[in-house]
């Protein structure tokens, strides 16, 4: 009995040093920079961490439609480092001892990429699987560019200035080319209005009797009346 | 009625006038190129020397012959010797180049305006390529912002010989441009002189700010000591001390007709002396101003790329020996990397080549002027602050008050002659002059729009004004000291501020000042003569960084042509009028 499990032990451990080692078919490498990602909140890389990283790529697995039945055992880490980098592979669990092709991890990896990052609190840069290229997400882009919605404002602002200033030029010039008609307009009427100020009004003038004027009240008499 | 000139309405909008044209882009993105390159602090030596010996008086010069010939420069230097109507064709044909070329650099400044109230900035990051695997290739191999500048703002062809479309946004922006410096110079100096208000002052609030922010910014002071420690070795460099004559020269905008059509519009008992020196000494201490604020800048980007080219080594050898984090950092880097290379010698001899030697002098060392500084390296700076958007516009804002307030002198330049002809200003309107004048310039300024505008625009730069400025104003001032007689001069001011000119202006305007201006003017000569052929920067995009080639023909040509164009007015106009005299006498002698 102990024998068998001592023989099944090996096996498994041959098996595992066979299927997960640097550059085996299959294996990818992960590098995490936990510290740069997270400074004082950073937390250690240990065993507990190592078996939640297995859980998640066993879910990538599961989601990605062919290998429903991936269990976390089949999620093989081996060469984990300080830098915290390790190599995994994944094992399938319905032919013996073959590794799931590296497309499919891959691919599978790339739709979950999210979920797994947020389960570490890191993102595609500091959770890095090497010759895994991540999706960039493009920056969102409204609509109508926010630079012409500027420039259409100023331009509005600047041709309504010039318009205004144009006209209110206009209507000045033409205020100053009325003003000397004007003018002369007003220089009729005063003489107009002299002939019937100036003093005493003319008409008077032509009345037979006249103002006397008192400084020449002695000569009266000497004087044929008007 | 007789229609009297326009005047500014008090002093103080002539002074603004003058600060707003003097004070320019030159002030930001040469004076501070000129000072790194030349010495650091000791620069100002020669810069100060220069000031009192060539800028002071030459100014004191132009605005006393606009102020008291009441005219534009074509008319101003009729009046002093008809011989000498040359001399104002050639400022106008300098300042009508200038201005096609200048409003350019508004117009690209509207673009980085308008872009700045995006969040977050467009150059702050690469844009993905079309598998959204990774970054374009282009903005890889360059940076973000050099690639913005490049590609998305001039989209900028690899050669000045492949011509390519007109860029639309640029050519909208262009027009908004022009549209704006119309309304500003519209009404004459009715409009221009409530407009320099805001031109002359709203940079220097911005400047204010910036270097409040930039004394904060993180690294700021290791530009600052870097820069200013002065190399006194450098003032035995004879370009040092040409290269702050020149800088005094071009900065003051001396012999474009601007200062004179200024001049011209103002009372005639003005104390232009005292107004020259204020503008003069303005225009200098803003120049120091602003590289202060630009030094701290450099400090900042220069210590945000050594830091980020150190954490680059420290992630590459982290990954390359899976060490732990924390355990390489910026101090023990040196220490450890011997190490490294003595426990691991086959990987790290593999590595070498990837390793670069990060030093902080180098990066302050990268010298950049021009629009390469306004553009990129300004807007690299403002990325990386926080609140950048704010930034952002406050510094393109200021960029755009300064250009305007250039452009109003330089089209002042323009019109003045124009609404001084009687022919002109009887048949149309000053609104229609300055309208078709505008249209003119923004047509032709629609080539610098194009693909390979960048490079006519930096033929226009470098060759449109230089050389026929230096003869300009050489000959104006001989003209004044000699051929109107210096005496003359003399009481003609005396009459205007109230005293004679001291026996210091004299000496400058007859004896120091065509000395100076000659001299620039035969090493310019010589330099051009001695570089033999003409070279320009152009960018490639494979490689993501600028290459040296050559003119073809046809740019040497344009170069030509633009030198002669402006220098041959002064003989041809002399040639014309002694042609003209002729022609009278013998007409009058045939008749009589």
């Amino acid at each position: 009995m102990q024998g068998f499990l001592l023989l099944a032990f090996s096996l498994v451990t041959t098996a595992h040093a066979e299927f997960c080692r640097p550059d085996a078919q299959n294996a990818f490498k992960v590098r995490l920079s936990i510290k740069t990602a997270l400074g004082d909140n950073a937390y250690a890389w240990d065993a507990s961490e190592e078996y939640l990283f297995k859980a998640m790529v066993a879910f990538a697995m599961r989601r990605y439609s062919s290998q429903k039945t991936t269990q976390i055992s089949n999620v093989l880490l081996c060469n984990v480092t300080d830098r915290v980098s390790f190599w995994f592979v994944v094992t399938d669990s319905s032919k013996n001892a073959t590794t799931v092709p590296r497309g499919e991890v891959e691919a599978a990896i790339r739709m979950t990429r999210n979920r797994i990052n947020n389960a570490f609190l890191l993102n595609d840069r500091t959770m890095q699987f090497l010759k895994i290229s991540s999706t960039l997400s493009p920056p969102t882009e409204p609509s109508v560019p926010i630079w012409l919605v500027v420039f259409g404002v100023v331009f509005c602002l600047i041709v309504a200035g010039i318009i205004f200033l144009i006209v209110s030029g206009i209507q000045q010039r033409k205020k100053n080319n009325k003003e000397p008609a004007e003018t002369e307009n007003l220089e009729e009427k005063c003489e107009a209005t002299v002939t019937i100020e100036n003093g005493m009004p003319c008409d008077m003038l032509n009345l037979k009797t006249g103002q006397i004027n008192g400084g020449y009240a002695a000569d009266d008499e000497r004087f044929t009346p008007l | 009625m007789e229609k009297s000139r326009p005047l500014w309405d008090n002093p103080l909008q002539f002074v603004f006038a003058c600060i707003s044209y003097a004070v320019g882009l030159g002030n930001v993105w040469r004076f501070p190129y000129l000072c790194q390159m030349y010495g650091g602090g000791g620069f100002l030596i020669p810069y100060l020397i220069m000031l009192i010996v060539e800028g002071m008086p030459l100014l004191f010069l132009e605005l006393a012959v606009g102020q008291h010939m009441r005219q534009g420069s074509i008319g101003a230097w009729k009046t002093i010797s008809p011989y000498l109507s040359g001399v104002g064709v050639a400022s106008v044909v300098v300042s009508f180049f200038l201005s096609m070329y200048y409003n350019v650099i508004n117009a690209w400044a509207f673009w980085y305006l308008f872009h700045s109230f995006q969040n977050p900035l467009p150059w702050a990051a690469c844009p993905l390529n079309s598998n959204h695997t990774g970054y374009i290739e282009e903005c890889e191999k360059a940076s973000s912002t050099q690639y913005f500048w490049y590609r998305k703002t001039l989209n900028i062809s690899p050669s000045i010989e492949e011509n390519g479309s007109i860029q639309w946004e640029q050519a909208m922006c262009l027009i908004l441009a022009w549209l704006m410096v119309y309304l500003c110079i519209l009404r004459g100096t009715e409009s221009t002189g409530k407009v320099v208000y805001l031109t002359a002052s709203l940079p220097y609030l911005v400047l204010l700010i910036y270097l409040i922010k930039a004394l904060t910014l993180h690294g700021a002071v290791n530009g600052l000591v870097y820069m200013f420690t002065p190399k006194l070795e450098q003032l035995a460099n004879p370009k040092a001390w040409i290269n702050a004559a020149t800088q005094i020269f071009f900065s003051l905008g001396l012999g474009f007709g601007s200062l004179i059509a200024f001049a011209s519009y103002n009372e005639p008992n003005n104390n232009c002396e005292r107004h020259a020196i204020i503008v003069s000494l303005i225009n200098s201490s803003t120049s120091i101003f602003a590289s202060i604020v630009t030094f701290s800048i450099y400090g900042f980007k220069a210590t945000f790329n050594y830091e980020n080219c150190l954490n680059k080594v420290i992630l590459l050898l982290m990954n390359a020996f899976d060490l732990e984090e924390g355990f390489l950092t910026a101090d023990n880097l040196n220490h450890m990397k011997e190490q490294l290379m003595v426990t691991y010698p086959n990987e790290y001899v593999k590595l070498l080549p990837q390793i670069k030697n990060c030093s902080l002098e180098a990066e302050l060392d990268t010298a950049v002027q021009g629009t390469g500084l306004a553009f990129i390296v300004y807007s690299e700076a403002i990325k990386n602050m926080e609140v950048s958007q704010l930034y952002s516009v406050l510094y393109f804002f200021m960029l755009l008050m300064l250009g305007i307030g250039s452009m109003l002198g330089n089209t002042a330049a323009i019109l003045t002659p124009l609404t001084d002809s009687k022919f002109l200003s009887t048949h149309l309107p000053k609104e229609v002059i300055s309208g078709i004048v505008c249209f003119i310039n923004c047509i032709v300024g629609l080539t610098f729009t194009m693909k390979a505008g960048n490079y006519w625009f930096d033929i226009f730069n470098d060759y449109a004004a230089t050389l026929s400025l230096l003869l300009i104003v050489l000959v104006e001032t001989i003209a004044v000291c000699y051929v109107y007689g210096l005496r003359r001069f003399e009481e003609d001011l005396h009459l205007m501020i109230g005293h004679k000119p001291s026996w210091y202006w004299k000496i400058m305007w007859a004896f120091a000042s065509p000395l100076l201006i000659i001299s620039l003017f035969i090493f310019y000569i010589t330099d051009y003569i001695l570089t033999g052929t003409l070279q320009y920067q152009a960018w490639d995009a494979t490689q993501g960084q600028l290459v040296t080639k050559d003119y073809p023909s046809y740019a040497l040509a344009v170069i030509g042509l633009l030198v002669a164009s402006s220098t041959m007015c002064i003989p041809l106009g002399a040639l014309a009028i002694f042609i003209k005299r002729r022609l009278k006498r013998e007409h009058r002698s045939t008749v009589a």
